[in-house]
């Protein structure tokens, strides 16, 4: 019994080294769709850089940890505003479907291109020490600690930034009315762009630590994780920002769970199963509120 | 109006024989006859996701999965159930599987419609970006099911489908999927669709069962996919989860939306786009296009840049998505209609040459019309 228990706890700390990973990449899901009602469906993609910046940054230029972690979250950051600029402001006041589609194709895009590029999996080099200690049966490893206080101390701070700060209110009232907050004022073309570079800047984060946690990296790496990560915006409700994180959460705990106390090619269906049961039962997510729709 | 009575059977008989007429006489090669028949497959696809997605206003992630359940189900029942009836009944092989093909795609379509109600039936309180979600892991139950059911190969996949699926098959078929969807979206049900699209609310109010609409559209969506999904697996002879995942659906999804949604000649004319276009920038279409350069001029070029195509198409492709996308933002149709895809009863009332298939050409989410 005792050792079940171990083994539960320290499938506990996996999950949350996963779940960190999910909630930076649906923070970037669920702030774009705050602010303009879109999925943008790129966003897995620009994790994927990330995860290549991380290489080239460490490998090639042979940068440490630090420096590593913030080249790639500024190439990502500038990444999502061109993509912003390029492919999604033209559509802003097009059809929401067109702007989907075309977020698919810059998906598709940035994967095919990196692929072009880049036709092997890499390997990323070890960034950390593996330092490693064990407490009361648990193990720790160093790499599993840095991801999740990396995590969270950025998820700290964008709390702080969206509920504290000027472009914080700013977003936030994009959010609530687009046709009336620029007659405020407020620049609005100017926070969707910060938005997209926060979003993305989290992203090339997340693409570096689960580049440190699972090193061989390959263009097609953030189709899976990026849809997942959508998956946990949604079940926190989407465009809620503190959802996001409780979805990232669920959805990486549900994972770890069943593939540790199940036969681990049951992860999938029981994970999709118990989100399609989540969102019959609330159907607009856990924070998520309907939208009063108006005759 | 007698000619146009008798233009479109005209058409349809003669397309029919020329489907014929192709492998039998070889007019055009193996190869090029392979990629109509996924022109057609892929038709099936798009004309029935835009039943959800442009004429219903949903956003579904799931045709893979229709279309796995399809495949599936109609190669069990050509590997499986055939042989094991033939033996019991003691028909003959050849013909048994001659005549079983259209019954075990029929099947294939039929399971994959009962698979739809599993996502008709959380549309009903659920909608938009939430219901979008519902058929992604709609989709992904299906091929992680499939994964771990080892019956039917599991991970490894199914094999052992001869290859039943022919030319004038994949032609029947088409032209099935296009008479059925274009007299739905026309008639009192069609219309109580399109009505849930413009305005959910104000359709019930109107007396619109909108269940009923949802219902139909999502079975019959779902139908027509498994349908594509066993033309599909009796082309390719080889199934495994891996072939039906994510990025299957977003192509059919790439050619609803290119060609222009709540248009069946938008569907027909993005699937054709998008897989010809594909196959046309591989290398050696590319070279035979250009063979008539003089070999001073074709063999730098061949070098540098045709024989890279390979890698690259997959890195233009989304990128003319993207442009058309950013040019044409409803599609190359935009909600228009080819004429001889609107049943003639419409087709007077509605004008001359292209028009909208419903009264008002605003798009869910598209601004205008109202202070929200």
């Amino acid at each position: 019994m005792e050792s079940r228990l171990v083994y539960a706890l320290q499938q506990s700390l996996n999950a949350l080294q996963l779940g960190s990973i999910y909630a930076l990449i649906a923070l970037g899901y669920t702030m774009v769709y705050g602010v303009l009602t879109m999925i943008n469906f790129a966003h897995g993609d620009v994790f994927m850089v990330g995860a290549f910046l991380c290489f080239a940054a460490a490998s090639l230029a042979g940068l440490p940890f630090v420096p590593t972690l913030l080249a790639a979250m500024l190439g990502a950051a500038v990444l999502g505003v061109a993509i912003e600029r390029l492919a999604y402001r033209p559509l802003r006041n097009a059809p929401r479907v067109s702007a989907i589609i075309t977020a698919l194709g810059v998906g598709i895009f940035l994967e095919n291109f990196l692929l072009a590029l880049n036709p092997y999996p890499r390997s990323i080099p070890k960034l950390f020490g593996e330092g490693a200690w064990s407490a009361g049966g648990l193990s720790f490893s160093s790499l599993q600690i840095l991801i999740v206080v990396v995590s969270l101390a950025l998820m700290l701070l964008l709390d702080r930034l969206v509920h504290h700060t000027m472009l914080g209110t700013a977003m936030r009232a994009v959010s609530f009315d687009r046709a009336f907050v620029p007659l405020m004022g407020v620049p609005v073309d100017l926070v969707i762009s910060a938005t997209f570079a926060i979003g993305a800047g989290l992203a090339g984060a997340a693409g570096t630590l689960y580049a440190m946690a699972y090193p061989v990296i390959d263009p097609y790496m953030g189709i899976m994780v990026g849809w997942k990560a959508f998956i946990a915006a949604v079940i926190g409700g989407i465009g809620n920002i503190r959802g996001a994180m409780i979805g990232a959460f669920i959805l990486g705990t549900t994972e770890i769970m069943v593939a540790a106390f199940l036969p681990s090619t049951y992860r999938d269906f029981v994970a999709f199963t118990f989100l399609l049961v989540l969102l019959v039962a609330r159907p607009y997510g856990i924070l998520g509120q309907p939208r009063i729709q108006k005759v | 109006m007698m000619r146009e009575r008798i233009a479109l059977p005209v058409i349809v008989v003669a397309g029919l024989a020329l489907s014929f007429a192709i492998p039998a006489y070889g007019l055009v090669n193996k190869y090029q006859q392979m990629i109509l028949m996924y022109v057609g497959i892929n038709i099936i696809l798009a004309v029935s996701l835009n039943l959800v997605n442009g004429y219903m206003g949903e956003f579904s992630l799931g045709s893979a999965g229709f279309m796995a359940v399809g495949a599936y189900t109609a190669s069990v029942a050509t590997v499986r159930l055939l042989p094991a009836a033939c033996v019991h009944l003691g028909l003959d092989p050849a013909a048994a599987l001659f005549w079983g093909f259209p019954l075990a795609v029929l099947a294939g379509g039929m399971m994959a419609a009962l698979f739809g109600l599993l996502v008709a039936f959380p549309s009903f309180k659920t909608r938009g970006d939430y219901l979008a979600l519902v058929t992604l892991a709609f989709l992904m139950i299906v091929k992680s099911a499939i994964e771990n059911l080892d019956v039917i190969g599991g991970p490894r996949g199914f094999l052992g489908m001869k290859r039943l699926t022919t030319l004038p098959w994949v032609y029947a078929w088409t032209v099935l999927t296009l008479l059925v969807i274009r007299n739905f979206v026309y008639s009192r049900f069609g219309r109580g669709v399109l009505a849930v699209r413009e305005d959910e609310i104000a359709a019930e109010l109107t007396g619109v069962d909108t269940r009923r609409a949802k219902f139909l559209a999502f079975t019959l969506s779902a139908f027509f996919s498994g349908v594509a999904g066993g033309l599909f697996a009796h082309l390719l002879q080889f199934i495994s989860p891996r072939v039906f995942d994510i990025i299957k659906s977003t192509d059919v999804l790439i050619m609803v939306y290119l060609g222009g949604i709540a248009s069946i000649g938008g569907s027909v004319l993005g699937a054709t786009l998008y897989t010809v276009l594909l196959e046309a920038l591989r290398p050696s279409a590319v070279a035979w296009a250009f063979g008539w350069l003089p070999a001073a001029l074709f063999e730098p070029l061949n070098t540098h840049v045709i024989s890279h195509l390979n890698v690259w198409r997959m890195v233009i492709m989304p990128l003319l998505l993207v442009l058309v996308m950013l040019y044409r933002p409803r599609g190359i149709m935009g909600l228009r209609e080819l004429r001889w895809l609107v049943p003639r009863r419409d087709r007077d009332a509605l004008g001359k040459g292209l028009h909208p298939p419903c009264a008002s050409p605003r798009l869910p989410g598209e601004p205008g019309g109202g202070v929200r």
